[in-house]
């Protein structure tokens, strides 16, 4: 299994959301590094015919009746918001579009 | 580029071979949300229908909605798919504002309905076949207002607001397998199906799928490889393409963009795009570079879907007729042709001829009005034949009218108007027009022994046997009558009275 | 009234009920106690005084009102910082979350309103329960009642150590790959991992949601069990909850007889890395097991050797989505919103600020593990690792009722040793991760002290999914006889702070 290098780091930390100093690049490429190539053992059974599990209990079809229930009022929804305005979050602008 | 710049969509074709595909979301109907009890119900206060669930609050947990489920798996019946024996939600992993979780609740590589078909018919009456690659379940996002700037779109805002009413409401999207072979007709195709997705979608009844309202959103996919090769080209994805001319223009529009670029010996880039209803024109949205990585997985929240098989059969049983055969089986019962037929379908008139002949009026009547008067007035406001402010049960309403000899046409198409009007229902607009048709032997007596004395001449040929000369006495009478007398009681009288 | 302190929960009970002692009066003692002891101790990121003494109050009313009380009616609990509370702050140790006040309960605080416990606050936790030592809150480490230099353990060291500091009888805490157990083992107290999917998930900040439950934590077997029949159940509001009757757990607490069952020894479990002193307490409660009844026999397991690496592959993986939806849009800190930035840049800023070390090593751990390319060798891997384990694990039940190893393989390490060495911090739950992959149920109790440190010791037990009952049958057991041998309960040795 390869190493992890800065780069992904960096790469991984723009995929995620992190806006990371020089130094923590650096320290955490070193610290993944040893991370990754330690966990990286589980890599012996990829080729092995074992049905993954994702889920610990065997469970399927949990599913709920299509009844309304209260929702929070605007205000409990807004309560924790960092800014708000007309009743809606209000939030920097949004580049790029989908 | 403009559409001045682009190659003709003639010479577009001559050269290359476009090959669609298309992402098509539904809002299903259901009362509440897909993974939570708020309601879906439209036009409500901003954020009034949100609790942690669709908020993302920390803590909080879906529970999926088992109509949204069943809806899935009627879609995809109806689809003729095959409905997974087990599947599972996955989570697709991207950063953005209107999605609180941050990811989308979706399917990946399991989703609920897979491999079917629509046919769908063209103008000229020809089928063809739309391969569905899938159906699956997802969740819809918040929505954004953009403040400030100078055109209030979201590049020059200064900041955005946010409403997750929306969020979390459950959508099905259906996607196409590579469409190959439809060749010039692509646009068409593209719209047929869009067309007969919406019919069927709201034969199943769950959900209106108004795309004037966003409950219906095509993402048309399209590249084009050179004629006589097989290899897909690069693809463009037009996003959010809301009505049927729209979803036909904007594969027109980059049928001819991508030939513009690839004749100029230019390479066509993976990108999204908008499409623009004033030109007709798509414009450059977000570069897909390698950096996008869903990171997808299985959703460890909730619980894999295996619908049971005799759930899925019962389903199937009570499927609706679909749109297809129920179009065939009104036209038998309508006696139309093919060409009449189409051009009802075009008008959007099936539904209400159908309505309008459940309430008592015949098929040739109803589809008279709806056709004529009526598709008309449509037209000429640009709107839907059904969004005209008068109801089946009062068109049948002005037939019966015309049944009983109460109302000739002239006299209907005035009551029509007034209906339209605002002026209420048919009955009063006859009373207060003041409309109904003038059946009184003897006031109507009256006028054609005044008409014939009037025409000593004319009423002289008449005696002679020229009974064609009639039609210059029932005009007289009908002008002297304001057009309220049945013209036909009119002829009766007159040759009655003449007759030798 | 100090004694009020060193009730048992079954004691407090017990003496509201019978009018002993008022229910307002128990809840001073430990309010009066927290004033007294956790500027040292940090068990407590917030404590709910008035709340406190207004649950007492509404017990104290029904029983005047000759009402019926619950089990728990007026214990006082501390509450892990991760499980929501409507109206009360809830920080997951983060200073992402700072000032956040949820407009909602969760299930379990829900519950413990219902059944009259007396919440006194939130305890300390790592930062969204990402560690095995409570110093990776941004809200300070918290001290270990045995000795204030060494960790608690975590990530709930905060409820473990309110516990032995008698702050609380009972607490709450969650466990991912052994934040119950592993605070308990090296507090002396008793934490119990239900089986996944025993208490509802709804309103507990997820961390690993394939992995998190949330259990009971309390200075007695009986105690636990007790909280376990309270929080435990059904809950439609969490897809991944149990829909069966929960398993007569105090009813097994209270049996004491553990004669004819068999008990296995997971031989992975010792070797290098096992701190001499906690394998003598362990052999020393194989041999009391032995003398109880039980039949011990070894097992093995082999799969489990893979168990830390899938671990550290599955938890961040899903932590990286899970702590995704703190962007610095609708609640929680936001940084650097100047009115020129960006909402992308806003995010990326304020996740740099807001979190911690180590969550964001997970994040990017997890990030990278999820990535098209790397997915199969280490999600998907991992996700097989995961279903070898369960097959040992049935393997090994089909021979024995329950498993027993150390609960961790050493004793309280003094904080800071271990903290920017990620790996050696990620052996505290060698023993603890198994069960979590599986979803079976573990407990881990107070065996003794090493001798070399004079620091508790955790024997942990493991059952079967759906048999907590065994682990409460076991545990009783263990414990009645250990305070027969010692004359006294294990925490009556701790050093008074």
């Amino acid at each position: 299994m390869p190493g992890i290098t800065r780069e992904e780091v960096a790469h991984l930390a723009r995929l995620s959301r992190l806006e990371l100093q020089a130094e923590e690049l650096d320290h955490f490429a070193e610290q993944l590094d040893v991370i990754i190539g330690a966990v990286a053992r589980v890599s012996e059974v990829a080729g092995q015919d074992v049905p993954p599990t994702s889920h610990p209990l065997p469970l399927s079809n949990v599913m709920r009746a299509d009844e309304v229930r209260q929702s929070l009022t605007p205000e409990q929804a807004l309560s924790g918001a960092p800014a708000s305005e007309d009743q809606r979050f209000r939030v920097p602008q949004i580049l790029g579009e989908d | 580029m403009s559409v001045m710049s682009l190659v003709s969509y003639e010479e577009a074709l001559a050269s290359y071979d476009p090959v669609m595909g298309l992402e098509v979301h539904v809002e299903l109907g259901t009362k509440t949300k897909m993974f939570c009890g708020c309601s879906t119900e439209l036009g409500a206060e901003p954020n009034s229908q949100t609790c942690p669930t669709c908020l993302g609050l920390p803590g909080s947990l879906p529970v999926v909605n088992a109509v949204g489920v069943e809806s899935a798996i009627r879609i995809g019946l109806a689809l003729n798919c095959e409905i997974a024996q087990w599947c599972r939600f996955a989570r697709k992993n991207y950063f953005y504002p209107d999605m609180p979780k941050n990811f989308q609740t979706s399917q990946y590589d399991e989703p609920i309905a897979f491999n079917g078909y629509l046919d769908v018919q063209l103008e000229d009456g020809e089928v063809f076949r739309v391969e569905i690659e899938r159906a699956h379940m997802e969740e819809d996002t918040g929505k954004s207002t953009h403040v400030g700037g100078a055109t209030g779109r979201i590049h020059g805002a200064e900041y955005s607001l946010l409403d997750y009413n929306r969020a979390g409401i459950p959508l099905i999207e259906i996607v196409t397998k590579p469409i190959e072979g439809a060749g010039h007709r692509a646009p068409e195709v593209a719209k047929a199906y869009v067309a007969e997705l919406r019919e069927l979608i709201k034969a199943l009844g769950v959900s209106e799928a108004r795309m004037d309202k966003g409950q219906m959103r095509c993402d048309v996919n399209l590249s084009l490889r050179p004629n006589g090769t097989e290899t897909f080209g690069t693809r463009s994805e037009t996003k959010n393409v809301n009505s049927l001319r729209s979803v036909e223009r904007a594969a027109r529009f980059e049928i001819q963009r991508h030939a513009t670029v690839l004749t100029d010996g230019g390479t066509i880039v993976q990108e999204t795009r908008h499409f623009h209803e004033e030109d007709g024109s798509t414009t450059s949205g977000r570069i897909k570079d390698n950096a996008e990585d869903y990171r997808y997985f299985p959703e460890p929240d909730l619980v894999p879907v295996a619908p049971a098989r005799e759930w899925v059969e019962e389903l199937r049983a009570g499927l609706p007729e679909l749109p297809r055969v129920r179009r065939a089986r009104l036209q038998a019962e309508w006696g139309l042709n093919d060409q009449d037929m189409q051009s009802v379908l075009n008008a959007g008139a099936v539904e209400p001829i159908t309505e309008t002949i459940a309430a008592g009026a015949p098929a040739d009547q109803a589809r008279k009005w709806w056709m004529g008067e009526l598709a008309r007035r449509a037209n000429e406001t640009g709107t839907e034949l059904s969004e005209q402010p008068i109801t089946p049960a009062q068109v049948a309403r002005v037939c019966a009218l015309v049944a009983e000899g109460k109302l000739n046409d002239k006299l209907a198409r005035q009551v029509i108007e007034g209906v339209l009007a605002g002026e209420g229902e048919p009955d009063q607009v006859v009373e207060k027009r003041g409309l109904a048709v003038v059946s009184d032997d003897s006031a109507l007596g009256a006028a054609v022994d005044q008409a014939i004395a009037d025409n000593p001449d004319v009423a002289a040929k008449i005696r002679d046997g020229k009974v064609q000369a009639v039609g210059a006495l029932v005009g007289a009478v009908m002008k002297a009558t304001r057009g309220q007398a049945d013209a036909a009681k009119v002829k009766d009288l007159i040759l009655e009275r003449l007759a030798a | 009234m100090t004694d009020l302190i060193k009730y048992t929960a079954a004691e407090t009970a017990s003496a509201i009920a019978k009018g002993e002692v008022s229910a307002v009066e128990v809840a001073q003692a430990h309010l009066d106690r927290i004033n007294a002891v956790d500027k040292k101790v940090n068990a407590f990121l917030h404590v709910d005084g008035e709340g406190a003494l207004a649950a007492a109050r509404k017990v104290d009313d029904k029983r005047a009102k000759g009402e019926q009380l619950s089990p728990l009616a007026g214990v006082p609990l501390a509450l892990k910082d991760v499980f929501t509370t409507k109206g009360i702050p809830t920080t997951c140790g983060s200073k992402m979350l700072e000032g956040w006040i949820p407009p909602y309960d969760a299930t379990l605080t829900r519950r413990l309103k219902d059944a009259d416990v007396v919440i006194l606050g939130k305890t300390n936790m790592d930062e969204f329960a990402m560690g095995s030592s409570t110093e990776n809150s941004a809200y300070g480490p918290t001290g270990n009642p045995w000795d204030l230099t060494r960790i608690p353990g975590g990530s709930g060291g905060g409820s473990a150590a309110a516990l032995a500091a008698f702050e609380a009888p009972l607490a709450i805490g969650t466990d991912t790959g052994g934040s119950i157990r592993q605070p308990g083992a090296v507090t002396g107290t008793v934490g119990v991992k239900p089986t996944y999917g025993a208490v509802s998930r709804y309103g507990l900040v997820a961390f690993s949601s394939s992995l998190d439950q949330g259990g009971p934590c309390a200075r007695t077997v009986l105690d636990a069990a007790l909280l376990h029949e309270a929080i435990a159940g059904h809950d439609p509001l969490d897809s991944t909850s149990i829909d069966a009757p929960v398993p007569a757990v105090v009813e097994a607490a209270k049996m004491r007889d553990i004669r004819g069952m068999r008990i296995g020894i997971v031989k992975e479990f010792a070797g290098e890395g096992y701190q001499p002193g906690v394998m003598q307490r362990f052999n020393e409660s194989v041999e009391l097991l032995r003398e109880l009844g039980a039949e011990v026999v070894e097992v093995s397991c082999p799969s489990f050797t893979l168990a830390l690496p899938a671990y550290y592959l599955i938890a961040p993986s899903e932590c990286s989505s899970n702590l995704a939806r703190f962007d610095a849009m609708r609640y929680g800190l936001r940084v650097g919103d100047d009115g020129t930035r960006s909402a992308e840049q806003v995010t990326a800023l304020t996740r740099e600020a807001g979190f911690g070390d180590e969550v964001k090593r997970r994040i990017i751990l997890g990030t990278y593990a999820l990535s098209s390319g790397y997915y199969d060798a280490y999600y998907g891997s991992a996700q097989k690792v995961r279903t070898l384990i369960s097959r040992d694990f049935d393997a090994a039940f089909a021979g024995v009722d329950v498993l027993i190893s150390p609960t961790t393989p050493t004793t309280a390490f003094p904080i800071g040793e271990r903290a920017d060495d990620p790996m050696a911090m990620y052996l505290a739950d060698l023993c603890t991760i198994p069960s979590n992959l599986a979803g079976n149920a573990a407990m881990s109790l107070p065996c003794g002290l090493a001798p070399e440190d004079n620091l508790p010791v955790g024997l942990q037990i493991i059952a079967p999914a759906m048999a907590d009952d065994r682990l409460y049958r076991v545990g009783g057991a263990v414990e009645a006889a250990l305070n027969d041998k010692w004359g006294h309960t294990l925490l009556e040795e701790a050093p008074a702070l």
